[in-house]
């Protein structure tokens, strides 16, 4: 655990980096990035926390086992929606020209809008969850093993 | 002996790497673009994303991103596994 100015930084800039991953997430289908990069810019702020307070501290927060669950969820959503356009084509956009995520935007250059995509945003999402949770698992089993205390089941 | 025999394995390297790179095409002007020329094209019509990167990562080439995520998921799984198993080998020693 790092000293008290360090700790209340990291709390406060966790919240901004976690907010900045989570739009990468949102807006993957309209601006650079996606699941993936989002999905790392959110485990950077959990690394800024284990670097401020420490893998005990952050153990009590983040459960190993909980995460695992939410990596499993977000891999079954991802084959589940790539399932559910299975009708045409393996992972064929379904959802495009219905209401949900069904917007097309004009060809060409433009701002976008967020509710576009068909099932392009649904996978961000999958993605993200995924990258977030296995991330943040592998990094906190890491920390809680180099510190040699126990790893939680 | 050993040295000469390493040192003609090299060279052959060398030569079959050199020969490959003067193969490659000249940087910027790909040999097919028929491929790309579609996806510029059509992508917003019939993805409905803005983001061409992201209408090609999770539609055209759709199977990709799930080998991906495939490989993050087993690579979690494994260092899960293997951090777990040294741990109980490290308390029982």
């Amino acid at each position: 655990m790092l000293s008290k100015i360090v700790r209340t930084v990291a709390n406060q800039l966790t919240l901004f980096i976690v907010v900045f991953g989570l739009y990468v997430i949102a807006h993957g289908h309209i601006t650079p990035g996606g699941g993936f990069q989002g999905g790392a810019v959110v485990v950077s702020g959990v690394i800024l926390l284990l670097v401020a307070f420490g893998s005990q501290e952050l153990k009590k927060s983040l459960r190993e086992r909980v995460l695992s669950i939410v990596e499993s969820s977000g891999a079954v959503l991802f084959a589940i929606l790539a399932f559910a356009g299975i009708g045409t084509a393996f992972f064929y956009n379904f959802l495009v020209g219905t209401p949900i995520f069904g917007g097309v935007p004009e060809p060409g250059p433009g701002a976008g809008d967020i509710w576009t995509g068909g099932v392009i945003p649904l996978m961000n999402f999958a993605v993200g969850l995924k990258v977030i949770a296995g991330l943040s698992a592998v990094v906190l089993a890491i920390a809680l093993f180099s510190s040699g205390e126990e790893v939680e089941e | 002996m050993r040295r000469v025999t390493g040192l003609i394995l090299l060279l052959v390297l060398v030569a079959f790497l050199v020969w490959g790179m003067l193969l490659i095409h000249p940087f910027g002007h790909p040999d097919a673009s028929h491929m790309d020329d579609y996806i510029i094209e059509n992508a917003q019509e019939e993805t409905g994303s803005n983001n061409v990167v992201a209408a090609v990562l999770f539609d055209y080439r759709g199977f990709d991103t799930l080998g991906e995520a495939t490989i993050l998921f087993t690579a979690v799984t494994g260092v899960l596994f293997l951090l777990r198993t040294l741990k109980r080998k490290r308390e029982s020693s």
